[in-house]
């Protein structure tokens, strides 16, 4: 019995180069062949492994060939509804995920070895409109549709899927609709506005639900839809929710409310002086307050992210500088509460005896001793057990 | 006094005098939270304040004469926790929002205020509301501003043995408005809609919803304790299909908070509300017309509404649905009378 033959796109960034290297592998999988319109980096290079990479755009007939002479049985189109790196790709990544999405899934209609096809979408599908439920399932249909952007781009990409599954009824299409993809290495417009310093534009008046998926969740998910039965559309995002403040404050960022017309002209000024940019499109987007319901992946697809939206969100704040460090807000907290005579109330019980012996804080060691406890007690604010040991010592 | 030195000294000092008593306490807190404590920044019982003070006066406190300023240490302890907290992000929301520590630190005391000194809240029929599991509590809606709403939230949470949250559907135009919109999910309110409903329900939850909406708490003075039309009936079915009892609830007293004579219509289409009310002090008294007037109020827990027993299908069956949405407004509405006879004047009381 022969592996599965299986082309990742976009293996240029972070999904599509650590899936190819996964899949690759695998024992079921033959052979992995991760195509892009430019060349990897050494790092992403690295990620991919085992798997082969062609130099192809997707917009090309040229994929056709590519699917064809390889035999491929299995496509997973990562690169669909990716988030573009920058505001000027915006145009760029629109030909990109809808044209090149057009293109490819041409390209398997005509590709007869072709048998599975996994393509990306996103919670923008969502919309976020306040009218809408406040959980979305995958049956939810938004009372107001997005016109414009990345959530436009998705709801085509995933028409385009659906007339194809109905043009090849012989092939499994699988659609993952991502929340908003962190970790230590993605980069993406959210965790760009995130590490802003020391402080990222909120909308004024609106603080919306949060949800994010932790990337390597989102590699484990897409490899389960590619290797396994499950066809359909499902939602795939950590557990739980934060909300934007939430977050901004977990960044060990301050929250600057900005009003929604006030947006650009912050974007443009902080462009001028070469800050370093953020887009005004994701700031508005974060208002939608997006939560998906996850029933279907747990049942269906048989998969529960290992890290919940809040531990995804950590995990990615933590390779940031805070600009308001926890420590020392507590070391504030404590030097209040003692000078107004009262005795700080103690978050965590291991941290108790600080206070009573308050003589060994000083010492750097006993300090950060001290302090660990507050570590491990972010990482298991979701019951999760805390302190995996790489966590001390990785904050700065 | 000043000075750098002067602070850390004293601290010690004070942590020192009071190292007894914080070593009871963490044996006490070690014992009852085994390993590191999940943080649950809402301890059930710390948030309501008097609860603290009576777990503060418990094990190690040296003399009573001190129990008074260690309670309100305890308390300011309490507040700069809650500060560092926000400044931290260490708090927790559900998948609607719902931010526990918030609205028992900062939503819930102002209003308890309101509920205890300003409106005489007195509560009946508690013990209807089951301990556990999802329940609707479906109640009339009156006042031009949903203050019964709120009253209602502090009545179950502060009145009910196991201080339930109570989840309120609110209206699209409640969640379509800045600052409110997310203040109101952070006190644990979703949109009225069948998913959220039953989600909530699900959930086991105890939800709370209004079937009257606009057209209740809109209502004109000369209308007050007559209840209106309940909607499409939407919330029975929404029970019926979660299989949890529907608690009737009679709130009597916010239909004279804000008498409302009358609605300025083009004002309220220009900012895109249902009515503009005009009522004896607003807007004649600018901001001081938004004081509620002190009526007493009475809120009561009616006999729950099994649903798990009807046949399969109840819920598609009209005229189950209508029926059932019927017979709980009737029991509504009679109440309502009957507890505006035990009241007396809206006033003097």
């Amino acid at each position: 019995m022969t592996g599965r033959t299986i082309l990742v796109t976009g293996v240029t960034r972070y999904l599509g180069s650590a899936l190819a290297g996964q899949l690759a592998a695998h024992p079921d999988v033959d052979r992995v062949i991760g195509v892009d319109a430019a060349l990897p980096e050494p790092a992403a290079r690295a990620r991919m492994g085992a798997a082969e990479f062609a130099r192809a755009d997707i917009r090309n007939p040229l994929i056709a060939r590519v699917l064809d002479a390889a035999g491929v049985d299995t496509v997973v189109h990562a690169s669909a509804s990716a988030t573009p790196a920058s505001a000027a790709a915006r145009t760029m990544a629109k030909e990109m995920n809808v044209l090149g999405t057009l293109q490819l899934l041409a390209a398997c209609q005509r590709t007869p070895s072709v048998a599975h096809v996994v393509v990306r979408s996103t919670s923008a599908v969502y919309g976020g409109s306040p009218r809408d439920p406040a959980v979305a399932t995958e049956d939810t249909q938004p009372r107001s549709v997005p016109g414009t952007g990345p959530g436009r781009d998705a709801i085509d990409i995933e028409g385009y899927v659906r007339s194809f599954g109905r043009r090849r009824p012989d092939v499994r299409v699988a659609v993952p609709r991502l929340a908003e993809v962190v970790g230590p290495t993605v980069r993406t417009p959210l965790t760009r506005l995130f590490s802003l310093y020391p402080a990222v534009p909120v909308l004024a008046g609106r603080d919306a639900r949060l949800q994010v998926l932790h990337e390597a969740d989102a590699v484990a998910v897409l490899q389960r839809l590619a290797l396994g039965p499950f066809a359909g559309v499902v939602n795939v995002a950590g557990e739980g929710a934060l909300t934007v403040v939430q977050a901004v404050h977990r960044a060990g960022r301050i929250p600057l409310p900005v009003p929604s017309s006030g947006l650009g002209l912050w974007a443009r000024g902080l462009q001028a002086v070469r800050i370093g940019g953020f887009q005004p499109e994701v700031v508005r987007s974060l208002a939608a307050g997006r939560v998906m319901d996850l029933g279907r992946l747990q049942r269906d697809v048989g998969y529960r992210p290992a890290m919940t939206t809040v531990q995804a969100f950590d995990d990615f704040a933590r390779t940031l500088t805070p600009a308001l460090d926890r420590r020392l807000v507590r070391d504030v907290e404590v030097r209040l509460a003692g000078a107004l005579g009262a005795r700080p109330e103690d978050p965590w019980s291991a941290a108790a005896t600080r206070p009573g012996g308050s003589g060994r804080v000083p010492a750097p060691d006993a300090r950060s001793g001290a302090s660990s406890p507050g570590r491990r007690h972010l990482v298991s604010i979701d019951g999760q057990a805390g302190g995996t040991p790489r966590r001390p010592g990785r904050w700065r | 006094m000043s000075g750098d030195g002067d602070g850390p000294d004293r601290h010690e000092d004070t942590a020192a005098r009071r190292s007894g008593s914080a070593a009871a306490r963490l044996a006490a807190a070690v014992a009852g939270h085994p390993s590191a404590a999940p943080p649950e920044p809402a301890d059930p019982s710390g948030p309501v304040p008097g609860a603290a003070d009576d777990g503060a006066a418990g094990p190690g406190r040296p003399d009573g004469s001190e129990a008074a300023g260690a309670a309100w240490q305890e308390r300011l302890a309490g507040t700069l926790a809650f500060l560092r907290r926000r400044l931290t992000g260490e708090y927790e929301i559900d998948e609607f929002g719902f931010d526990q520590d918030w609205t028992e630190h900062v939503w819930l005391p102002p209003l308890r205020l309101l509920f205890e000194k300003w409106f005489r809240v007195e509560v009946l029929g508690v013990e209807n509301l089951p301990d556990d599991g999802g329940v609707l509590l479906v109640a009339n809606h009156s006042g031009t501003v949903a203050v019964d709403a709120l009253m209602l939230s502090v009545a179950v949470h502060d009145h009910h043995p196991r201080h339930r949250p109570v989840r309120m559907l609110g209206a699209d135009l409640v969640f379509d408005t800045p600052v409110v919109g997310p203040v109101a999910r952070k006190a644990g309110n979703t949109l009225a809609c069948n998913e959220d409903a039953e989600r909530l329900l699900r959930g086991g939850e105890c939800v709370s919803v209004f079937p009257e909406g606009f057209k209740g708490v809109g209502k004109p003075f000369s209308q007050r304790y007559k209840l209106q039309r309940f909607g499409r009936g939407g919330f029975v079915s929404a029970a019926i299909r979660s299989g949890v009892p529907i608690v009737p609830c009679s709130i009597v007293g916010a239909e004279e908070i804000y008498p409302l004579l009358g609605s300025i219509k083009p004002l309220a289409r220009a900012l895109g509300l249902p009515y503009f009310p005009v009522t004896p002090t607003f807007p004649w008294l600018g901001p001081l017309g938004a004081v509620p007037l002190p009526s007493k109020w009475i809120i009561e827990f009616g006999e729950p509404v099994s649903t798990d027993d009807l046949p399969d299908g109840a819920a598609e069956d009209p005229m189950v649905v209508f029926n059932m949405a019927d017979s709980v407004r009737e029991t509504i509405q009679q109440s309502l009378y009957r507890l505006l006879l035990r009241r007396g004047h809206p006033f003097l009381r």
